[in-house]
């Protein structure tokens, strides 16, 4: 019996990205990490092209994480009292790139100021050759003024620097703009909102080729459903060729699910949760395939067993790519 | 799939008789298509034009049960591919295999522990579904045995895996009020299994790894012999492969209404892997793409419990947002002096509100109000979460008695409400928190010094 396989033409597809720069191009990256460029839907070579797999961005903070879980704490060890060394240690693991969030600018905690924050960032870029995300932790109000020092520290470099928010977005696309750099914008899960801020960045000047989508991440068992269902329908939309929607788009997956119950409650767990250690790691990873599964082109990880798992999962599917 | 008025017509008489009680078989097909009818009005279909209408008006993915008590695994009837598009309707059955070769104690302690595997999310208790009995031994009373040890420890569903008719008549026999599936027919002995299937009135699965074709071929022979509850294993392991021929088989039965391979599908994301955690991602994607029946290799609930969480979220109706019950949360050992917060019960919002309460180490009180399950800013949007709403779950949650401090602290995207509160609630202090759920932990630890 004849089976012919349903295959679908898509009119559009995934906006490549570039990021990180290397000598030639203005910075000192090593190595530059292109995303995007997909013409059809997560892995499904059957039908269309993959010319880039997914990448995993390993998320560090630019000052000791105090409240972390023990297990993610006794994995990582020492490394995380100094972001370089935690860098160089996150290359080692196989990162594609180093996401890194400003923590240490949150003006309720240690309020570092962005000059300070900026001098961490380049100690980062001295210690690897790895592309960076940077991230503000100083809130809505704040970020703008870190990540402009940041983007004027690392001139060049071509880092991605976000959130960039429908109410800040301004300040920090100008930076990128000034500074050659990337932006991602963040939205609350919100396709038509996603497609808003995009158009917003746009319109400041930023060319298409230099915005990546957070569309924001709800870990599992809290709102994974509302996260895939925004990316399905982010890529959808970009596969039918809505080009405000085909920037390739990041999940936050290390950051949100380390953060649940589930992965850093280390006493009185429940029996039915298991070995509390493997179930945190299997959290970050359900996390991370789930979303990958729906479209995303880059997924941050904190636990270096997750790092190596989903790198053969990318692998696995990325076959051939 | 639901059949347009036109194709309906085609099947019809086309005499315009009136005796349905429309003018004319046209208009008569047109509300049989919109369901406002029923086929036997027409008193002269003939038998094929109504055996044709009723085979494609059935679903693209057959309903299959497995087991015959109230946990029983039922799927397929799925109809879309994103869960946005509509919703994925019956949950994939999440069950352990064991295998005929293993001690019996130990296929009892398998079976205990899976059978009796519950865990507590979001109020709900989430189990495992059944157990698959492997005849590793190739040996018929060996595997009737551990069938045995199985069905007497564990009241779940069953799924018996031996390509040997014989065997699994032998397994057939013990388990046989329990509609258990049968795993599986091949080319080679799809006849025989088929009869299985008939007599102890069981659903099929049917296992070819050459390809969609040779699948196809062999569903059809089965189907006309008269087994309707088939589950498919198109053999493909992996998660490229099965990723791949998953989608596939699904967009067939969607897309093409192709009949012979529109059946649930089985897997078993644990052949073919080199790890625990490995084979937890790809019952993880299973979950996501398409798997009906997930057998898994051992029961470990580091494994489990995610697994049935992705499911849980997954298989939501996006339409109808989860809801928390309406009430006075006490999160950790809140006390009278405890600090006590507000919100909606949008279940996303609760979660978020909960969970960066629990992080802040500080014991809290949170009173979620009925805002018809949206969040903050929109049920205060739509008039859901006001003032008024807001008083009035203070007075009938009896947080009055619990924290004689009298404060209370709303959402700050509301910090408009705190003067009509205030009217509301006399002798009460209005305090506005954080925007955003992340920011509480901090807002807590600098506001907080009751
Ligand atoms: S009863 Fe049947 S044949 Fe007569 S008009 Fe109605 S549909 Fe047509």
């Amino acid at each position: 019996m004849a089976v012919e396989i349903p295959v679908e033409k898509w009119a559009g597809k995934v906006r490549e990205v570039t990021i990180g720069a290397t000598a030639s191009e203005g910075g000192t990256r090593s190595k530059t990490v292109t995303v995007g460029g997909e013409s059809t839907l997560p892995f499904l070579q059957f039908e269309g092209q993959l010319p880039h797999r997914p990448v995993i961005a390993v998320e560090i903070h630019d000052a000791e994480p105090t409240d972390w879980s023990p297990t993610l704490l006794g994995a990582l060890g020492d490394v995380v009292k100094d972001p370089a060394a935690w860098a160089k240690k996150a290359e080692e693991w196989g990162a594609d790139l180093i996401f890194m969030r400003l923590v240490s600018t949150n003006p309720d905690g240690e309020n570092r100021k962005p000059e300070a924050a900026a001098e961490v960032v380049k100690s980062v870029l001295k210690a690897v050759g790895l592309p960076l995300i940077v991230y503000g932790g100083a809130g809505i109000e704040h970020n703008p003024d870190v990540l402009v020092k940041v983007a004027q520290a690392t001139e060049g470099e071509r880092l991605v620097l976000g959130p960039a928010e429908d109410k800040n977005y301004r300040t920090i696309v100008a930076g990128c703009l000034a500074h050659g750099h990337i932006v991602s914008a963040f939205t609350p899960m919100d396709l038509n909102l996603a497609k808003q801020l995009n158009i917003l960045v746009s319109d400041v000047g930023l060319s298409p080729d230099r915005i990546i989508v957070d569309p924001n991440t709800g870990a599992l068992g809290y709102g994974l459903e509302y996260c895939v269902s925004v990316i399905e329908r982010l890529r959808l939309s970009a596969l039918q060729g809505d080009s405000m929607t085909q920037m390739p788009i990041i999940s936050l997956a290390g950051e949100e699910s380390w953060r649940t119950k589930e992965s850093k409650v280390s006493e009185g767990v429940p029996e039915a949760w298991g070995d509390f250690a493997e179930l945190g790691l299997i959290w970050e990873t359900t996390t991370a395939t789930t979303l990958l599964h729906s479209g995303a082109d880059i997924v941050t990880l904190r636990h270096p067993k997750s790092v190596a798992l989903i790198k053969s999962v990318i692998d696995k599917l990325g076959k051939g790519a | 799939m639901a059949l347009s008025g036109l194709e309906i017509y085609k099947n019809l008489p086309k005499t315009n008789c009136k005796e349905c009680g429309f003018p004319t078989c046209l208009a008569f097909a047109m509300k049989l298509a919109a369901k406002g009818v029923e086929l036997s009005a027409c008193p002269y279909v003939s038998e094929a034009a109504k055996q044709a209408l009723e085979a494609a008006a059935a679903p693209p993915i057959r309903l299959v049960t497995i087991g015959a008590d109230s946990r029983k695994i039922e799927v397929g009837n799925e109809v879309v591919l994103f869960r946005h598009e509509k919703t994925f309707y019956h949950q994939p059955g999440i069950v352990v295999r064991v295998k005929d070769t293993e001690p019996a104690d130990q296929i009892a302690k398998t079976a205990k522990e899976v059978g009796g595997y519950s865990v507590e999310r979001v109020g709900l208790q989430l189990t495992l579904d059944g157990i698959a009995i492997e005849n590793t031994s190739g040996d018929p009373a060996k595997f009737a045995a551990a069938v045995k040890a199985v069905k007497d420890t564990a009241t779940v569903p069953l799924i018996l895996m031996s390509q040997d008719p014989k065997a699994m008549e032998a397994a057939l026999e013990v388990a046989k009020d329990g509609k258990p599936l049968i795993y599986a027919a091949t080319s080679q002995n799809w006849q025989e299994m088929a009869g299985l299937a008939k007599k102890y009135s069981a659903p099929l699965a049917v296992y070819s790894k050459d390809g969609l074709d040779q699948l196809a071929e062999l569903t059809k022979n089965i189907a006309g012999a008269g087994v309707a509850d088939l589950m498919l294993d198109p053999g493909a392991r992996g998660m490229l492969d099965s990723l791949q021929m998953m989608t596939q088989l699904r967009r067939l039965a969607l897309k093409k209404n192709f009949r012979a391979l529109g059946y649930p599908i089985i897997t078993f994301p644990g052949e073919g892997v080199d790890s625990l955690e490995e084979e937890a991602a790809t019952a993880a994607q299973h979950v996501a793409k398409y798997a009906g029946v997930i057998v898994l290799n051992s029961f470990n609930p580091a494994v489990a419990y995610p697994l049935l969480t992705e499911r849980l979220n997954l298989f939501t109706d996006p339409q109808k947002p989860i809801q928390v019950e309406p009430k006075l949360y006490a999160i950790g050992e809140a006390n009278e002096k405890s600090p006590l917060l507000v919100t909606t019960n949008f279940s996303l919002t609760y979660f978020s509100v909960a969970g960066e309460v629990e992080n802040s180490r500080i014991p809290a009180w949170l009173l979620v109000t009925d805002a018809e399950g949206m969040s903050v800013l929109t049920a205060w949007a739509a008039g859901k979460f006001d003032a008024e709403k807001i008083a009035k779950a203070v007075k009938s949650s009896g947080v009055e008695q619990k924290v004689p401090h009298k404060k209370i602290i709303i959402p700050g995207y509301v910090a408009t409400l705190s003067g009509e509160l205030e009217e509301e609630l006399p002798g009460w202090d209005i305090l506005v928190g954080t925007r955003e759920a992340v920011d509480i932990p901090a807002y807590l630890r600098s506001a907080w010094s009751a």
